[in-house]
Formats: C-alpha cells, structure tokens, sequence
C-alpha cells in the first residue's frame, strides 16, 4: 500500500515533488492564489503529510488555471501543474466532493460536447453546462448579443469519423 | 509556403474573427492553407485537467491527420498550440505512452510534423522586412500592448516559443506595421482561461487589473492571439477603463488595406471603432 506522497509521485512521473524546498516562488507567481483556499506551496506540504481529503476535496485543486507559471519558475522541477493534473483525476477517482462544482460540471460538459459531435459546439456545451449547475440566467444578455452577432451558430460542421472519437473516448474511460 | 491549418473550435464560432483575418493575412502574404483532414476537438483544459491520456489520444488524432500533408502545421488558437506541443512532448518520451495511443488512434504517429504558431511564421519565414513592404497604411496613433497569456509559451521547453518571461515577436510584427507597440509588465499574466463560466469573478479581477496596467504604460488597446484570452478582454473586463482588444491578425489586415475589417470589429463586444476613426484608420 502506498502513502499519498507516493501514489502521487507514481502517476506524476518525473521529479518527486519532495525535491520541494519551499522557497515559495510557485505561489509568488500563481495568478489565483488569491482566491485559493490552500496556496499551490500549502498543497505540495499537505501532500506530504498525508492529508488525502483535504487535498482531493479542496478548492485549490479546481481553482488552479493551469498557466503553468509555478512548473516554468520553479529552481527544482517540480512540475505543480502537472501534480494539479493529477490531484484532480485523483479527486474523480475518489468520488470525493469537489471543493468547486461547478468548474468540474464545465469540464464534464465540454468534454461531453467532444463526445456527441468530435468538436465543441458553444450553444450546446453551454445549455449542458447550464443545465446542470442550475445557473440559468448568467451571461443571458452576453450569449444573446453573441448570437446576433452571428458568432455562436446553433449548427455547425462535425467530425465525420465519428468513430474514431468515440474510439478515444471509450479507450481512456476509466 | 504552404501550411497545413489547425484552425479548431473557437475559431469556428466565437474567435471567428481569429479565423477569417489570419486566412485574409495568409492570402496576402503568400501563405496557402490547406485544412487538416476531418480534424477534431484537441480536448483543451478541460480533457488534460481530468484524464491524462485523453488529453494526449485528442491531439495525436489530429496530428496523425495532418502527417500525410507533410507539411508544418499552423496552429492559431494558443490554447490548441499548447495541446499540441504538450502532446508531442509527451508522445517522444515516453515510448509506452506511444504505443498505447498509436492502438487507440489507429495509426503510427511519426513526429514528422513542426507545430506552429502564426506568429512564429510570419515573424520567422515571412520576415518584418517583407511585411514592412506589404503595409498600405502604416498605424499612426495606434498603441497596442502585446498579451500572449499562457499557452503560448509555458512551460518553455515544451512551446519553444519566443523569451518566455519577456516575448518580443508580437511587439515587432506591430512595430513593422507602424503602431507603436507600449513595453508592459503583463505580457505573460493569466487570464484566468476556462475559469470564466465557474468562476467569472476571479477572471473579471484578472482583466481589470491588466486593463489598468495597459492604460498606465499609455497602450489605447490590447492584442492578442489566443481566442480565450480575447474572450476574457472584450466580455470580461468591467466598463470602466477597459481598452478595446485585437486578434493580431485583424490589425495586420488593417495595415495591410484587407478587406474584412469592418465585418470582424463589428463581431467585437467592446467596439473598437471610435478609436480606429478618431486615429483615421477606418
């Protein structure tokens, strides 16, 4: 059985996030640290010391943009963008409940509009998005003035081997 | 030169106007397109921030697709550049990794083919001194900062795009068009990406800051080349003190008297139109 530290690192692959010295650069640099509820240094050290759930069930995890700022400035290597990554399959996996909802029904709903047609169609991501977090009326005005603008078209070209995507996704089901 | 052309789902519905002024540009300058087979989705954020192999088998589809063309491949969207590298990166190190995904896409992937952003290309192989001569009107008055985000250049040794903490290409493709390009402390800042759904406050923080540091470094608006920063700049940005955004593109269009401008600044939510006529450009 391994520890939290370790599973991590096994499905992190490259350098072992204890090569970590906390100097801090990483959350220096994180443009959302602001509004997280555990800093992207706080997670490596929680990880550390084994807080599974707390770590799985944070904010951080969702909150984190991915602008892979913290990986380019970090003296070791640590690649925290890809450990974010991989908290967050994890945090799936777990069944846990997610620290921020409605970012992981967005992920779900852009990711079933790949399934359905093989590209994103704005109009029906966004009615699955909506549907789902209950947040009807944000953004009203602005998707309306999109459509009269002729930007968001409620048909558009699909890939024709559907298969093949299907394929992909029915292959890294987990 | 030819390209093979990546140009995915935003620039088909809301970064059209990415889409329609990089193909006016090309024509212009030379370049021919040609459109990647039956291309699909690359996954973006929300495939690699849950499912690590979907988000390598997604790209590889395409970049499989494109392989016959043997050609490089111009991708627009910086968030599609950034799938791209990060699975081509993933795909020539790890062997396993890429036997595995081969099985799922139903074909070899070769790493024959240079993923690429246009502006790489126009700086790298047109030239500033080519595009200089192609310009009808040079931008007088026109002070853009340059914003790149993220996706174009992190993390560096996967993009392998211009100076990752202080980019310059941006700056001299709108210096070879006359504009007078604002040096700017947030030409690499985040913009908070996909969080704009989930989390819309956090990125109104984000663009309301930058849109107060453009204006302190004497910038009248802001370019970019990523459909999802320029979402976040024209929508997210509240009214006060927010600066008109550009695709590079359109502005290169401008200076090279395309056709097309008007039809795409009218696609714009915050309208860039009374500063182009107040500085005689439209």
């Amino acid at each position: 059985m391994n520890t939290f530290l370790e599973e991590v690192n096994d499905r992190m692959g490259g350098v072992p996030i204890q090569s970590c010295f906390h100097c801090r650069k990483c959350t220096a640099g994180c443009p959302i640290a602001f509004a997280m509820e555990y800093n992207p240094n706080a997670i490596i050290k929680m990880i550390q010391m084994g807080m599974r759930e707390k770590v799985l069930g944070s904010s951080t995890i969702w909150l984190c943009a991915s602008c892979e700022t913290c990986v380019t400035r970090c003296p070791n290597d640590v690649d925290i963008a890809r450990m974010m990554d991989t908290l967050r399959e994890m945090a799936i996996e777990s069944g846990v409940d997610a620290g921020e909802k409605n970012i992981v029904k967005f992920h779900e709903a852009f990711l079933s509009s790949i399934k359905m047609g093989g590209r994103i169609s704005e109009p029906m991501m966004l009615v699955h998005y909506k549907l789902k977090t209950l947040d009807l009326f944000s953004d009203m005005g602005l998707g309306m003035s999109m459509f009269m603008k002729g930007k968001i078209k409620l048909l558009s070209p699909r890939t024709k081997d559907m298969g093949s995507v299907r394929k992909i996704f029915k292959s890294t089901d987990k | 030169m030819k390209v093979s052309y990546y140009p995915g789902c935003s620039l088909h519905a809301t970064g059209k106007e990415y889409d329609q002024s990089v193909k006016a540009v090309s024509d212009a300058l030379g370049i021919e397109l040609k459109e990647v087979d039956d291309w699909s989705c690359c996954g973006a954020s929300s495939a690699h921030m849950t499912n690590f192999k979907l988000s390598i088998a997604l790209p590889a589809r395409n970049i499989i697709a494109a392989q016959n063309d043997k050609l490089d491949m111009m991708v627009p969207c910086a968030a599609c550049f950034n799938r791209f590298k990060g699975a081509q990166h993933h795909l020539e190190k790890d062997d396993s990794l890429k036997a595995e995904i081969e099985e799922i896409v139903g074909a070899k992937y070769d790493a024959s083919v240079a993923v690429r952003n246009p502006i790489d290309i126009i700086y790298n192989d047109i030239g500033l001194e080519e595009l200089g001569k192609a310009v009808t009107r040079k931008l007088d008055g026109l002070k853009p900062v340059s914003y790149y985000g993220c996706l174009l250049l992190r993390p560096p040794e996967v993009c392998q795009f211009d100076d990752y903490e202080n980019p310059y290409m941006m700056d001299g493709i709108m210096g070879a068009l006359g504009a007078d390009a604002r040096k700017w402390s947030c030409k690499t800042d985040c913009c908070g990406g996909s969080l704009t759904l989930g989390k819309t406050q956090i990125v109104v923080h984000l663009v309301d800051k930058m849109m107060m540091m453009a204006a302190e470094a004497g910038a009248n608006c802001i370019v970019t080349a990523c459909p999802v920063c320029f979402a976040n700049l024209d929508t997210r940005a509240s009214e006060k003190g927010r600066l008109p955004a550009f695709y590079f593109t359109e502005i290169m269009a401008l200076a090279l008297g395309l056709k097309g401008t008007e039809k795409w600044f009218n696609m714009h939510n915050v309208d860039p139109k009374p500063l182009l006529t107040s500085l005689g450009l439209i």
